[in-house]
């Protein structure tokens, strides 16, 4: 979601995907809720502080989504790939939890009467524990919500001033012990790397959040964005750069601590029970973003939708949503598998890597020195390659 | 402004109405803009299609505004009733072309000394003056740009006076800029230089001063009559070779070519034979006829002799070929570039390439690189060694990696005999370059009241390096240089290596003076620490003289690169990122397993000072 659209060719006057590849893939869905109060300093998604511009509401907006909701229907049906049922729903943003409870709940209904909901289906929502109420919590959850996604970041006050968070201490446990009674399963989001953060402040996060017993924890490294008020602080000196070497330490610690806690080492960021919806993006299952500035991928089509709320809702009205659209080649399918695929424990397999014709001498290479390893017909990264997919990728591609 | 003059008749112009001229001037002294203006002046260049600079051809030329090619344009004028037919040898201004400048003045028999009024002469310009007057000829002493506000023509004219003898008020003064004087100047030359001599009816000897590759006619070989006449159909015959071509094309340049009838003795023009190499056209050569060959070739030409060595090789293997196919090209319109294959450790195949300065090696690798699409990397530049070995035997190097392990009994290295011109209150700042450069003072002299001439004897690896940046950027460029060859002299010279994790990169090899290895190494050593990004291994970088290490610097291992989100969108720009990146690799080199930026390569050539202010 950050950073500007990719350029693509145009959404189809007919409506219609063409699927530029024959597999039966589970079908998911994102929903896009582009408000927050407060726009934090790292941040470059597509959000809004204004709850009100020219012709969009943040207490009508759901309106617009379920219009959307209604146009994907139709151009799946169309297409011929209409999924039997949706195996995960995740609201993001911004800040979903700004929407109220009935808002949700309209969303999820327009989403089960247009496909359905398959056996389990994951339902998680993203919340600030400021914004997170005991009133919300409990409504949603009887919408249907089942899992919470809670943005953490850092119990440390001095960390969550660089990151322009509003929350403390006190609201994240009052916000997971509510989640907790209502019987969400919970995920904290942390960030990492933040400027003048410490070793052992990270040290002291991660403690923290462990006893709060949750199910599963997303751990990322701070990314500052080009464009942001925390890259032009830190150009100008006023925030110190980000130190890659320390955070490698902070990573293997917390890798240590988490999985000694229980959580499971799944993906590059992310630890415990297996998010259903994030697996989605990481092995190019159907998945259709609404909202302003979602992405879709649909049979190896990746479209996006105007990043304006207001844009998007006046493209909307006028047909589709949608900016632009790139149908992936066999050869760009075969290289997000490695690129998403080496971030997960599951690997790629094998044959990935000869139908890609990457040197197995390289591949070799990395196994002797411990960043791989083979499992049966899978080729995975080891602990010690967990940090380096990116170069890896890179090195087998060129 | 411009009249149409009468043009005579290329081949039937009698000796007594041409004249052969060329400029002298510096860079930047306005020579290009004078030669427009006569372009402009004689009618044969209309104001509509004039354009600045007309004469300089090729992009790269008009780019750092500096002439490499010469050429030779034949300028219609009359005095007093009578038609010439002025030929006006367009000569190289930097100092890495002064043996282009040698065959241009050969031809003419006077030459134009055209000087900034605002800046006074440079050494270079001193240096031609020189040659021409070798040459003897007829030197008209120009002051350009009297129309700027900073002009002080009466004091420069004063010190040309005092250069060439004569009175300062033999100095005429022009504008090319605004025309003013360029008339006079015209004039004055057809009064002043003298009429070509030859022998019309002996046996044609032409002598070749220019060959220039074009890609759609070949070879343009330019020649100058010294006896008898070239026909239409002749056949020609290369003196030094025998070699017959049939002549395809005869004709002048005015400015555009224009075929004629032949050319007569004393005349300046072109000859197109449809050899596709200029190695076939050898610059120096005499061309005769095959019907009735001349005897005894014109004196030949100096060669021109290398003085800076550097490998070229291409970033990307499997271009070789097409770096040896793109240096054949280039040598057709470049008869001093020479080069041999060369095999590096660590860069794989390339050439050692011979080129007369640093800037004719800069002109060449961007050539290269924007012509023929190749990216490259040139090895730090080295001059010619003489080893003796301690068992007596004698050896050639011109590349530092070919610098023998053992014990060396003696090393000789080029010296250069370097002729300074500056404002005096630059003296100290250049006694203290040229010393910290190795330089021993041959004297010194005021050439007016407050500019100094400064003689150094240097070595010549010492100037090759980065010695003419050092000296714009210490005298805010008013110190001017030139220097010529001065034979060999014994240094106390070492090798010094650069091994990365432990392995010696021939490429990074340097020959320099003892007391400088060990800021070389250390120099060296950083920048690579600097430019050499992480790899997934601790790198180790250590700089030694044979099996001593001098400096040591280290890189350590990568330890972070994954992006820490990819959902949704971010896939598609990491995909992105991705297919860049990819790219971004071909810019690498290996080097074992080290991967090293072409910008290290280039960095070794950097200096000291660049490095500091880094």
């Amino acid at each position: 979601m950050a950073g500007p659209l990719p350029i693509g060719e145009k959404w189809p006057e007919s409506n219609q995907l063409q699927p530029q590849n024959s597999a039966n893939e589970t079908f998911h869905v994102y929903v896009h809720v582009p408000f927050c109060t407060v726009r934090c300093g790292y941040c470059d998604f597509n959000t809004y502080t204004q709850q009100e511009m020219p012709g969009v509401a943040l207490a009508e907006f759901h309106l617009a989504l379920i219009e959307e909701i209604r146009f994907s229907k139709s151009v799946l049906d169309a297409s011929g790939l209409s999924p039997s049922g949706i195996s995960s729903i995740f609201f993001g943003g911004g800040t979903p939890s700004l929407f109220a409870s009935k808002q949700i709940k309209l969303i999820l209904d327009a989403l089960q009467s247009s496909f359905g909901f398959a056996p389990g289906c994951e339902i998680t929502m993203e919340a600030n524990p400021e914004s997170t109420t005991a009133e919300l919590l409990s409504g949603v959850r009887e919408a249907g919500v089942n899992r919470l996604s809670v943005g953490v970041q850092s119990y440390d006050p001095a960390v969550l001033k660089v990151l322009d968070r509003q929350h403390n201490a006190g609201n994240i446990n009052s916000a997971l012990g509510a989640a907790k009674s209502l019987d969400f399963r919970t995920s904290l989001d942390l960030i990492y790397g933040a400027p003048g953060e410490s070793y052992e402040s990270w040290q002291e996060t991660i403690s923290r959040s462990l006893e709060l017993q949750t199910d599963h924890v997303s751990a990322y490294s701070l990314i500052v964005e080009p464009g942001t008020k925390l890259a032009r602080q830190i150009s100008k000196g006023e925030l110190e750069a980000v130190n890659e070497d320390l955070n490698a330490d902070k990573y293997e610690w917390a890798t240590e601590q988490l999985e000694a806690a229980g959580l499971p080492w799944y993906e590059v960021s992310n630890f415990g029970e297996i998010a259903q919806h994030n697996l989605a993006y990481w092995q190019s299952k159907n998945w259709w973003g609404y909202g302003p500035g979602a992405h879709s991928h649909i049979a190896g089509n990746r479209f996006w939708n105007q990043k304006h709320p207001a844009r998007y809702q006046q493209a909307l009205e006028a047909g589709s949503p949608a900016a632009g659209l790139e149908r992936l080649s066999e050869r760009q399918q075969l290289e997000e598998s490695l690129m998403l695929g080496l971030r997960t424990k599951f690997g790629v397999p094998r044959k990935l890597l000869s139908q890609l014709d990457v040197d197995p001498l390289k591949v070799a290479e990395q196994l002797s020195l411990g960043y791989l390893s083979l499992h049966g017909d899978q080729i995975a990264v080891t602990k010690q390659g967990r940090l380096l997919v990116d170069r890896l990728v890179v090195d087998f591609l060129q | 402004m411009s009249t149409p003059v009468k043009q005579l008749e290329p081949s039937l112009t009698p000796p007594g109405q041409i004249r052969n001229f060329c400029i002298i001037a510096h860079i930047d002294h306005g020579k290009s803009t004078l030669a427009d203006r006569m372009l402009q002046l004689t009618g044969i260049v209309s104001d509509r299609e004039m354009r600045d600079q007309y004469l300089d051809r090729m992009d790269i030329e008009r780019e750092r505004g500096i002439t490499i090619k010469s050429q030779a344009v034949r300028l219609p004028w009359q005095l007093d009733g009578t038609a010439y037919a002025l030929n006006m040898i367009d000569t190289p201004g930097h100092v890495d072309f002064t043996y282009e400048v040698s065959r241009s003045l050969a031809a003419c028999e006077g030459a134009v000394l055209l000087v900034d009024a605002a800046q006074g002469i440079e050494a270079q310009t001193l240096a031609n003056l020189y040659l021409a007057l070798e040459n003897d000829l007829e030197i008209i002493p120009v002051l350009n740009k009297i129309d700027l506000p900073a002009a002080q023509p009466e004091k420069y004219a004063e010190e040309l006076a005092s250069l060439i003898g004569g009175s300062p008020e033999d100095c005429l003064k022009v504008s090319g800029k605004t025309g003013q004087g360029v008339k006079e100047l015209m004039d004055l030359i057809v009064r002043r230089v003298p009429a070509p001599t030859g022998n019309a009816d002996a046996p044609a000897r032409a002598m070749i001063f220019d060959s220039v590759y074009d890609s759609y006619r070949g070879v343009v070989t330019y020649v100058r009559m010294i006896d008898g006449k070239l026909n239409p159909r002749d056949e020609i015959q290369m003196m030094s070779t025998k070699a017959v071509h049939e002549l395809l094309e005869i004709g002048v340049i005015s400015p555009e070519p224009k075929p004629s009838k032949g050319l007569s003795v004393g005349e300046v023009g072109y000859l197109i034979t449809g050899v596709k190499d200029v190695r076939q056209s050898k610059v120096g050569d005499t061309v005769t006829t095959k019907r009735n060959p001349a005897q005894v070739a014109l004196k030949g030409y100096a060669e021109p002799k290398p003085m800076v060595f550097s490998g070229i090789y291409p970033i990307d293997g499997s271009d070789y070929p097409n770096l040896r196919e793109a240096l054949d090209k280039l040598r057709l319109s470049d008869a001093s570039l020479v080069y041999e294959p060369e095999t590096s450790a660590a860069l794989g195949f390339g050439f050692r390439c011979g080129f007369l300065g640093l800037l004719h090696l800069e002109i060449i690798t961007e050539r290269l690189e924007r012509e023929f699409n190749l990216s490259l990397i040139a090895t730090s530049p080295s001059v010619v060694y003489n080893v003796t070995q301690e068992d007596g035997t004698q050896m050639v190097v011109t590349n530092p990696s070919e610098y023998p392990d053992g014990k060396v009994k003696e090393v000789q290295e080029p010296m250069v005999r370097a002729t300074l011109l500056t404002p005096k209150d630059y003296v100290g700042t250049i006694m203290e370059l040229c010393q910290g450069k190795r330089g021993t003072m041959i004297d010194m002299q005021y050439l007016g009241e407050d500019r100094v001439q400064l003689r150094y004897r240097l070595p010549l690896a010492e100037i090759v390096f980065d010695f003419f940046d050092q000296l714009k950027s210490k005298t805010q460029g008013y110190a001017s240089l030139d220097y010529e060859d001065d034979g060999f002299a014994p240094g106390d010279l070492v090798r010094v290596d650069l091994l990365l994790q432990g392995e010696k990169v021939d490429a990074f090899s340097a020959i320099v003076h003892k007391d400088k290895a060990y800021g070389h190494g250390v120099r060296i050593a950083t920048k690579l620490r600097e430019l050499i990004p992480r790899q997934q291994f601790e790198v180790p970088i250590q700089a030694a003289i044979g099996s001593r290490v001098i400096a040591r610097e280290t890189i350590r291992a990568i330890r972070k690169d994954v992006l820490a989100k990819c959902y949704g969108g971010d896939i598609t720009r990491k995909r992105k990122l991705l297919e860049k990146q990819k790219e971004g690799k071909k810019r690498m080199k290996m080097v074992g397993r080290v991967e090293v930026p072409q910008e290290a390569f280039i960095a070794a050539l950097s200096t000291d000072e660049k490095a500091g202010k880094k």
